[in-house]
């Protein structure tokens, strides 16, 4: 539990409680102004000093000059979501910061640019204030360098007050400077030293916040969900990966361009085992996923909700003709263009149900940086073994933001492949029916184009065929087709990952979630315990279609509460269409959408009030 | 007099031993007449005597009465019947999923000229190794008699509609975005539409074949420019061509001067016999100002457009390996454990 100081315990030059290694930091900068650095920069000075830490980027949809705010939490307890209140903020923005310092419950601090004057407008905060221009200018004789510079200054004054190590800010900025830009570093660190200096010169330090050594990471890296995906995606064993560019999805393909260069190419011939189109649109990339899917390949595309709306007319036309495909679809805030740069999980029920006509697809809910590693090989398996697309709900927060995770384990199994029959296999069989159940979990076997031999051919439609691919109209021959589709859709259900569960015994109330919601969930059933003597279960899904232990989970509960971060309870709906009416009854919504990644407070605060706690 | 029974005449095989038959594909069920099943018929000859395996051959089309007829050739090659005008995603996914797939597509002018003209000018500036073969006949066939993209101005529909707009030409489209390929045809010019059809097989980048295509349903009355009494009598040829495949000797000696011989991708050459007009086709500017001379002239220009053999293709640029990337073993998809330790240190 953090501590929670009243204004009373903490006025200003009061010496306070101290508030060790659990805490939240807000940056609050222009965009553009170079920010990300000075910001990555603290956060892994915390990390580094063996702090548990999580950093999220909160943009605008543009390339610079409107607000940005970034915020880290050091948690000594491991919790890694969003908090809510903010404790320590680094005032950076003219146009922001009034309205960032108001905001703030007492005790928070403040290190403000001096002209600013925010000390002028509350009595009830720590304020620090630096004159960022006067410390800039001597560090930084080149004038147009310094709105970049500037922001390294923030992180001095920062690591002096916070009582970070300065040879680990130090070495964090050699990290991300790199030995090709030693000149870019040393100006930076020397403008970290201006920062560090007037602090410990000019400023007394007043606020309870700071950060200690401690062993609570070891072994542990930093990485943003896209890359845990792309890295993922590059050991699944990818060869074909086609895409538009779209926010938030475009780094997952282009951190995966930079793998692929460096692992995937032939060092003597300079040849590649994949390759990487960015197509005309999400239409025609879609369709080369379709295409190369159908040729044999282990094909994918990364985009999110406009893309895939662009996409749904292909995911019927694979789902009815059983192509495989790999679908990453990082979720950001929509209808429409939305807020671009914001997180939901907003794209739950459509992927479920994408196309026009009956059509079920699986999708799965990566939550974490090693869940992206891990699934994006279970896709490309289950697209593979089942003949359909497969969809991986990622969203913003996970895929843009920097996670602390464990170190990914290598995929041990081979790789599924699925029903494929070679020209040895027609030499033996003779012949085959594309979409004939010989197996009876309602996968056909099928044939790629260029086998070389008379009977390997098919035809692959759109319109209705029969269990060897012929064109039919008939009523009874289409029944059979579809209804054989669900019951593959049977054997998917027993394929993909099963829910985890976190099961107590004396809890009568559930929660039930997916991906990022579980952050928030997780610390918020601490806080009902610790706050509220409430005792709760958890279920986490993985993945869509749900595994029976969904349906008994809810059972032994009394109420099931299902978290999501969506306006109309998707995740609620989906479970509505997947289970027996009379298990839903149990469910209750609590869902979050207002752009921010799920906090724990909102979700004790929605639970305890429908409990009447 | 021999008493043994008279053995048949042996059947005509090409040169990998297959039969004219092992190309024909399974009954068309378009309408008698149609122009698009007279372009399946040259597929099925050429395919033949040019003797590549069909297994080889991978065949795509879109949506619409053209997009039905890759069911009516090479029943021994894969097809794929996708979306409407998308069948150049398909295919050029299904390229980069495997090189050695020959590749065919057929489409008609609502899917290249209407819906999928965006994927149309991609197609044609990646420039993917593709035989694309447009079935034009400047109307909506299977949905009863819609006006296309490249419906005549002043055409008036059954339902009593005029067109008022001008027609795309999808050649102009395709020689301004740089195709490399670019012929005019007619589906009932049978000796000019074939060795167009093996040249463009030969070539190695992306052919585009618009092949004039009467639809004998809604869009071959007086009037249309896509009948086949307008193509009769307006149809001008801009050469007479020959095409020679690389595995046959050359056995004419060419008269210089009136005969321009190319060198296609495949080692084939394509004789052009000039006729009255002296035309280049290597030449881009000249191509779009005779084919511009030849409309105002109310004429068909048909023959090779255009053509570019040196330019390198999509798949070339891509530099991938000499497999099929669809079927790399996971030894040479999946690196090494030491790569993913490498990977992992970097990020600690």
């Amino acid at each position: 539990m953090p501590i929670q100081l009243s204004a009373e315990d903490v006025s200003p030059g009061a010496a306070g409680a101290r508030q060790i290694n659990d805490f939240s930091i807000q940056v609050a900068t222009v965009n553009g102004s170079g920010s990300q650095t000075a910001n990555t920069v603290l956060m892994r000075s915390i990390f580094q000093m063996g702090v548990p830490v999580s950093g999220k980027n909160l943009f605008p949809s543009n390339i610079a000059g409107l607000p940005t705010w970034f915020t880290i939490r050091a948690s000594h307890q491991g919790y890694i979501g969003r908090k809510k209140e903010i404790d320590f903020l680094i005032a950076m923005n003219p146009e922001t910061a009034a309205a960032d310092s108001d905001e703030l419950a007492p005790g928070a601090a403040v290190i403000y640019d001096e002209p600013l004057r925010l000390n002028e407008r509350r009595n009830d905060l720590h304020f620090y204030a630096v004159p960022f221009d006067k410390l800039v200018a001597p560090v930084c004789p080149e004038a147009k360098l310094r709105k970049l510079v500037r922001n390294m200054i923030y992180d001095g004054v920062a690591a002096h007050l916070l009582g970070l190590d300065l040879e680990e800010v130090h070495k964090a900025l050699r990290r991300q400077f790199g030995a090709r830009k030693q000149k870019a570093a040393e100006l930076n660190w020397n403008a970290v030293l201006a920062g560090e200096e007037y602090a410990r010169t000019h400023l007394t330090k007043t606020d309870p916040f700071r950060i200690e050594r401690m062993d609570g990471n070891a072994g542990k890296i930093i990485i943003d969900g896209n890359a845990a995906a792309a890295m993922g995606c590059m050991f699944a064993g990818v060869t074909v990966v086609t895409w538009y560019p779209i926010t938030p999805s475009s780094s997952l393909v282009e951190t995966l361009i930079n793998y692929m260069r460096r692992y995937r190419v032939d060092k003597e011939t300079g040849q590649a085992t994949y390759a990487i189109v960015q197509a005309e649109d999400e239409l025609a990339a879609i369709g080369m996923v379709v295409g190369a899917s159908w040729a044999g390949a282990r094909a994918m595309t990364a985009t999110s909700g406009p893309g895939i709306s662009l996409m749904s007319e292909f995911t019927g036309l694979a789902y009815y003709a059983e192509i495989p495909a790999v679908i990453w679809d990082i979720q950001r805030v929509g209808p429409s263009t939305g807020l671009p740069t914001r997180t939901q999980q907003c794209d739950i029920l459509k992927n479920a149900v994408l196309s026009h006509g009956d059509t079920r697809h699986p999708v799965l809910f990566p939550s974490s940086p090693e869940e992206c590693f891990a699934m994006a090989t279970t896709a490309f398996d289950l697209a593979e073994e089942f003949q359909t697309p497969v969809f991986v709900n990622s969203d913003l927060d996970l895929g843009m933001n920097n996670w602390m995770a464990d170190p990914f384990a290598y995929p041990e199994a081979p790789q599924q492949r699925g029903k494929v029959l070679s020209k040895e296999d027609l030499e033996q069989l003779g012949g085959f029916g594309r979409y004939t159940d010989v197996d009876g979990d309602g996968v056909g076997w099928r044939t790629l184009p260029g086998t070389a031999h008379p009977a390997a051919a098919y035809f692959t439609r759109g319109s209705g065929h029969d269990g060897k691919a012929a064109y039919t109209e008939k009523p009874a021959e289409y029944v059979a087709n579809v209804d054989r589709l669900l019951r593959k859709f049977e054997s998917i259900r027993a394929a993909v990952p099963g829910p985890a569960v976190d099961e107590h015994p004396q809890a009568r109330i559930g929660i039930l979630y997916c991906g990022t919601s579980r952050y928030g969930c997780e610390e918020s059933r601490d806080q009902l315990r610790a706050e509220h003597g409430v005792e709760t279960s958890s279920l986490r899904l993985r993945a869509y279609p749900f595994a029976p232990d969904v349906a008994s989970f809810i059972e032994r509960h009394e109420r099931v509460y299902v978290v999501e971060q969506n306006r109309d309870a998707q995740l609620l709906g989906l479970l509505r269409l997947d289970l027996d009416p009379m298990l839903t009854a149990k469910l209750r919504s609590v869902r979050h959408y207002n752009g921010l990644p799920l906090d724990a407070r909102s979700v004790t605060d929605e639970i305890v009030r429908q409990e009447a706690l | 007099m021999s008493t043994a029974p008279a053995s048949p005449a042996p059947r005509k095989t090409n040169r990998i031993g297959l039969e004219v038959l092992n190309y024909r594909g399974s009954k068309t069920t378009l309408c008698a007449g149609c122009g698009h099943n007279a372009v399946s018929e040259r597929l099925v000859e050429c395919f033949f005597e040019m003797g590549i395996e069909p297994w080889r051959v991978a065949k795509f089309s879109g949506i619409g009465c053209s997009s039905k007829s890759p069911a009516y050739f090479l029943s021994m090659a894969h097809g794929f019947n996708s979306v409407h005008g998308r069948a150049p995603a398909v295919s050029t996914g299904a390229l980069l999923a495997n090189k050695h797939l020959l590749g065919v597509v057929v489409t008609g002018d609502g899917d290249t000229a209407s819906i999928g003209i965006g994927q149309y000018i991609h197609m044609l500036r990646r420039n993917v190794p593709l035989v694309y073969i447009i079935e034009n006949n400047g109307v909506y066939g299977l949905t009863k008699g819609q006006f296309s993209a490249t419906s005549d101005s002043g055409a008036v529909s059954k339902s009593g509609v005029v067109n008022e707009l001008q027609p795309v030409d999808c050649c102009v489209e395709a020689i301004q975005i740089g195709a490399t390929f670019v012929a005019r045809s007619f589906s009932g010019d049978k000796r000019q539409l074939q060795a167009l059809l093996k040249a463009a097989i030969a070539h190695g980048g992306l052919a585009v074949i618009d092949v004039i295509s009467p639809c004998v349903t809604f869009n071959d009355h007086e009037g249309s420019t896509k009948s086949y009494s307008y193509m009769k009598d307006h149809d001008e040829p801009l050469h007479e061509l020959d095409f020679v495949p690389y595995f046959q000797d050359i056995e004419v000696e060419i008269e210089e001067g009136a005969v321009q011989e190319i060198e296609m991708h495949d080692g084939s050459h394509l004789r052009l016999h000039k006729l009255e007009q002296d035309y280049d086709p290597t030449d881009r500017l000249k191509a779009l100002s005779t084919i511009q001379a030849s409309k105002d002239a109310k004429e068909v220009l048909t023959g090779v457009l255009y053509l570019d053999t040196t330019r390198e293709n999509f798949l070339e640029l891509l530099n991938t390996v000499d497999e099929p990337l669809a079927t790399l073993p996971q030894e040479r998809t999946r690196p090494s454990r030491e790569t993913l330790e490498e990977l992992m240190a970097e990020l600690r």
